[in-house]
């Protein structure tokens, strides 16, 4: 089941030169009215990589992940997405790019006047897929969050958890190159987060989506770092010999300005005493 | 509410006509490019047309009867109280109808839209529209403001029928008029230009009242106290724009026709 939510990648695509890189940022700058929101931001996300982004409230990481997906556009800066240039690029373009982007919202964004089975299908539903085809497809992926028993519910049923799960199934549904998890796990509770967290990294170890999470949660970052799915138990496992998974890295914000960017031992080696004072 | 410069204070106002042309245009525009969204237009149409029946149907009528009623006592006193059906006929198909019609709408539908999409907006789901690639102008504002021009127009001639035949009742069973002279007073008195008049009007109206409502939902900011306040501008603004159009129209179709 979870080849078939392999992303379907075409190589051709894009600017051969980025091939490597799904994401880049540079010098990216934004500010609302007078404000500033984000500062020269630069850094890029290499394919199949997983880049985490910590920070404190009000650091402008879900700006961040909106400027990636193309929902917002910044005041000066170049934003590549798959090699091309989104920040001058028309809405119309925009909806076709986004075609291979994944977004999980903060709050889970769900349609709440559509059923469970309709959200998930929302964007197979717009590609005019057969009736049939985008229902083995909704299965499949609420299969992949464990939640098809509640394909005939409606968002308002449903508790803050499964609307997560839902977005996520929401998200994967179009098998795309790259997903974008704002707060996956904003406002749920330790068991419910780990769940979450463990969808992330089934996508991240079985599918190797390039992806970009924000959390809030410390706990959640270094779970996703230094534990590996089991596909053969289906749950998560810590790598061995305090290992982490190279293919996570992060990347941290602290008023609008990049303080970090590198790897989870880079992370914790850190001698910035912000990031130290952060970390604890 | 904070003070702002009287610069400023321009300046934001004329960035919102800015936002309000190019939605009102984009809306419109939309209809003529695929993707187009059928089945949200006839889910509108039903919304809008058919829920709105009952409010229309009992405000019409009741309209009707109170005009003939009043106008009645006028009348009488030049003699002149078979001329009842004439002056229903003609307020309510050059004016009653379509004002009125047009309100009513205004406060079930702008309100409606703005709420509706002022919470998709502050729950974030019209960014998770447009990231999964959907245009939420296409997919929300077309349908709803070619519904409601649709939709209207017809309303509006309902209204007017059923004003008519309020104004019916009341002549033939307080005034004491024959039913067969009145409706013939009022088919002679409607002449081509009057229904032209009477029947432009709603398409005006349903324009304001849709991208109004539209436009106040889709810049809704500030959570559910922004809802509130978006709704309220909806109702208030459309109303107000009704009344101003209704006005011009009036006056533009009187120096078209003569009458």
């Amino acid at each position: 089941m979870a080849n078939d939510l392999l992303p379907q990648t075409n190589p051709s695509q894009g600017n051969p030169q980025n091939q490597t890189e799904v994401v880049r940022f540079q010098d990216v700058s934004i500010k609302f009215d007078i404000k500033p929101v984000l500062s020269d931001i630069s850094f890029q996300v290499a394919r199949g990589e997983t880049r985490i982004i910590l920070g404190p409230a009000g650091g402008g990481k879900s700006v961040l992940m909106k400027l990636a997906n193309g929902l917002l556009r910044p005041d000066s800066g170049s934003i590549q997405i798959f090699g091309e240039e989104i920040t001058t690029m028309p809405e119309r373009d925009l909806f076709k790019l986004r075609a291979r982007i994944g977004m999980v919202f903060q709050e889970s964004a769900l349609f709440d006047s559509l059923s469970v089975e309709d959200n998930v299908a929302f964007r197979l539903h717009e590609e005019h897929v057969p009736e049939e085809e985008a229902h083995v497809r909704v299965v499949e992926a609420l299969k992949f969050v464990e939640l098809e028993q509640a394909i005939h519910k409606f968002p308002s049923e449903l508790s803050g958890g499964m609307r997560r799960r839902v977005s996520i199934a929401r998200a994967i549904i179009s098998r795309p190159d790259l997903i974008l998890y704002d707060s996956p796990t904003g406002g749920l509770d330790p068991i419910t987060s780990t769940t979450i967290i463990e969808l992330v990294m089934k996508q991240r170890d079985v599918s190797h989506t390039t992806s970009l999470m924000i959390t809030h949660r410390l706990q959640d970052a270094f779970t996703l770092a230094m534990h590996r799915f089991d596909p053969e138990t289906g749950k998560m496992q810590p790598i061995p010999n305090g290992g982490v998974d190279e293919s996570t890295k992060f990347l941290v914000l602290n008023e609008g300005k990049v303080v970090f960017d590198g790897t989870t031992h880079e992370l914790v080696s850190s001698d910035d005493p912000w990031l130290r004072a952060y970390l604890s | 509410m904070p003070f702002v410069s009287p610069e400023e204070f321009a300046k934001q106002k004329i960035a919102a006509i800015q936002d309000y042309s190019i939605l009102s245009w984009q809306a419109l525009a939309a209809l003529f490019s695929k993707p187009r969204y059928w089945s949200d237009i006839y889910t509108q149409m039903d919304s809008i047309g058919v829920g709105s029946m009952p409010i229309i149907v009992l405000t019409g009528f009741f309209t009707g009867c109170v005009l003939a009623l009043q106008s009645a006592t006028s009348l009488k006193a030049f003699g002149a109280i078979s001329m009842t059906g004439n002056l229903v006929a003609l307020s309510m198909v050059k004016e009653l109808g379509p004002v009125l019609t047009g309100l009513m709408i205004s406060g079930r539908n702008a309100a409606g839209m703005a709420s509706e999409l002022g919470s998709m907006k502050v729950t974030e789901q019209i960014d998770a529209m447009r990231a999964l690639g959907t245009d939420p102008v296409r997919k929300l504002v077309t349908p709803r403001l070619y519904a409601t021009i649709f939709m209207l127009f017809f309303l509006t001639i309902v209204a007017d029928a059923v004003g008519i035949a309020g104004g019916a009742l009341v002549s033939v069973t307080l005034l004491g008029l024959n039913a067969s002279s009145y409706f013939s007073a009022t088919y002679r008195a409607l002449e081509y230009a009057d229904v032209v008049q009477g029947l432009t009007k709603p398409l005006f109206s349903a324009f304001i009242i849709a991208t109004v409502g539209c436009y106040f939902g889709m810049s809704t900011k500030g959570g559910t106290q922004g809802v509130g306040r978006a709704t309220t501008q909806a109702v208030v603004i459309s109303s107000v724009f009704i009344i101003i159009v209704d006005f011009i129209v009036s006056r533009a179709m009187i120096g078209i026709f003569g009458r």
